[in-house]
């Protein structure tokens, strides 16, 4: 059974059609990347997943549990992390974890914070106030938190865009270790192709809403006769129709 | 629904107090004030008037009530605006915490922090100006009770209208208690106002509070049944005002307002 199973999700706002009618799933173990440009559907889709927006048709499955249906239970095997959803800045980096460490009702919860802080190089960041922290910081508190429950589904929404290279090499090392050894699936959006070969099994080309493309990133661009995942990827930011005949 | 996570919204508003001497400030200063000043006032009030009539636990008294009626309200509304303020909307609501359970916590947040403001104003009434708020026993507390449940009801109204219209709009809800005071009689009898005025106070509940605590300033018998009434008038709008919360998040979850919040883009 997939961890994610989306199966025929609609959004629509007026007339815009924002997400229409896709359907994928993520397995345990698994890495899947969903690209595509911007206003492609992608962070649509994940407040769908995340449960904060409601889709017009479709269902969203999280370990089995509709979400429409159980919502609770099914939120609580996910997380998130998101570049442009920093955590309050008024609190230290330890009170934000701890804040939300209970609300994911998180077991041995001090232990787990240790961990984290320790796992994302943040034990001297731990009493300063997120807002005062570097993006890149912040961006690794936001992490922190999003392994904070040990999530069955992890939804990182261009995870590494604030980050150094160094330390985004890290964060990919980390959330590989994270899929392989915990047994969970991730759902990652980026912009960095060259991320994307690296860390993804599988990845979700998006175009106005729509899958266009599925497959595995190290060999989806030879079949498309392209060179690099970049340049498939400018080809559906420019010509998605095309790509679909092919 | 979970106790925990109940009282992590409280938890969370408790770091923020700790860490804040700005939020901690007007938890006991305006209340402060208005103690002072009122106490003052009615203590000048006693010394031109004819004698017989003590002005402090009919005008300072009143005064205390409303204000606690305030803080209650504020309680839960500045409890709410911290997640407007610092954008935590999404944060917030995509984790497995139910809409019932956040109400719950803004609810009971503002319970603690509104009860550092009733202490305040209890010591500056009783040691300044002989006001002993206690006097009145346990008849005090139904009185207590109905402006609590209004402050209630109105502190969850106004977060329902700040997530609805945008982070602007809070300017909308710090002037709610005093449009109504006018009409809840909070300093003079209910007869005194014309009759349309009125009729608008018999479904507000402080204004049946007042009425009542002047009878028993005048040591008239209390009747129960308006407070009763007042009870029952502030459950019903609590109700309403958390049916009118559920739907604007239910509608926000169809609008993407959650998502885009700051953009004041559904407004």
């Amino acid at each position: 059974m997939p961890i994610l199973s989306v199966t025929g999700l609609t959004k629509t706002y007026a007339d815009t059609v924002a997400v229409d009618d896709i359907s994928f799933s993520v397995h345990r173990n698994e890495i899947v990347g969903l690209l595509g440009p911007n206003g492609a559907g992608k962070t649509t889709t994940i407040d769908m997943i995340l449960s904060i927006l409601e889709p017009n048709a479709g269902v969203i499955a999280i370990d089995g549990l509709d979400i429409s249906l159980h919502r609770s239970q099914a939120i609580a095997r996910t997380n998130f992390s998101a570049v442009y959803t920093p955590l309050p800045g008024n609190l230290t980096v330890a009170q934000n974890l701890r804040i939300f460490g209970r609300l994911y009702s998180v077991k041995d919860l001090p232990s787990r914070i240790e961990e984290m802080l320790a796992r994302f190089d943040l034990v001297k960041f731990r009493d300063k106030k997120c807002g005062v922290l570097s993006s890149g910081e912040q961006t690794r508190v936001s992490l922190a938190k999003s392994m904070l429950n040990n999530p069955q589904l992890l939804l990182l929404d261009e995870p590494t865009a604030s980050l150094d290279p160094a330390t985004a090499r890290d964060i990919r090392v980390k959330m590989r270790e994270f899929a392989t050894q915990g047994g969970g699936g991730v759902l990652w959006t980026s912009h960095n192709m060259y991320e994307v070969e690296e860390i993804c099994d599988r990845v979700l080309f998006l175009s106005h809403g729509k899958i266009i493309l599925e497959g595995n990133p190290k060999t989806l661009p030879a079949q498309h006769r392209k060179k690099t995942l970049e340049e498939l990827f400018i080809a559906v930011a420019r010509e998605p129709l095309t790509l679909r005949e092919n | 629904m979970s106790f925990y996570r109940i009282f992590t919204i409280v938890l969370r508003q408790l770091y923020l107090i700790r860490g804040s001497f700005s939020r901690v400030f007007p938890l006991f200063a305006w209340i402060g004030v208005d103690m002072i000043l009122w106490g003052f006032l009615t203590r000048y009030l006693n010394t031109v008037a004819l004698p017989g009539f003590n002005f402090v636990p009919a005008l300072l008294g009143a005064v205390l009530l409303w204000d606690f009626f305030g803080r209650i309200m504020q309680g839960v509304t500045i409890a709410f605006f911290e997640d407007v303020w610092s954008r935590n909307f999404l944060n917030i609501f995509a984790t497995p915490l139910l809409i019932s359970e956040y109400v719950s916590g803004l609810v009971l947040t503002s319970i603690l922090t509104s009860l550092v403001g009733l202490v305040v104003m209890c010591v500056i009434a009783t040691i300044f100006f002989k006001l002993s708020f206690f006097a009145y026993g346990l008849m005090v507390m139904p009185f207590l009770l109905v402006l609590f449940l209004f402050g209630i009801a109105l502190g969850i109204f106004g977060s329902a209208l700040v997530f609805r219209l945008g982070p602007a709009s809070e300017w909308f809800i710090w002037p709610i208690p005093a449009f109504i005071s006018p009409f809840a009689g909070v300093l003079y009898p209910i007869s005194t106002l014309p009759h349309w005025m009125q009729f608008i106070s018999k479904i507000l509940p402080p204004a049946y509070v007042f009425e009542e605590l002047r009878a028993i300033i005048q040591g008239r018998t209390v009747s129960w049944m308006p407070l009763v009434i007042a009870t029952v008038l502030s459950l019903l709008y609590i109700l309403l005002a958390y049916w009118l919360f559920t739907r604007i998040y239910r509608s926000a979850l169809r609008s993407g307002l959650i998502a885009r919040y700051s953009a004041e883009s559904v407004s």
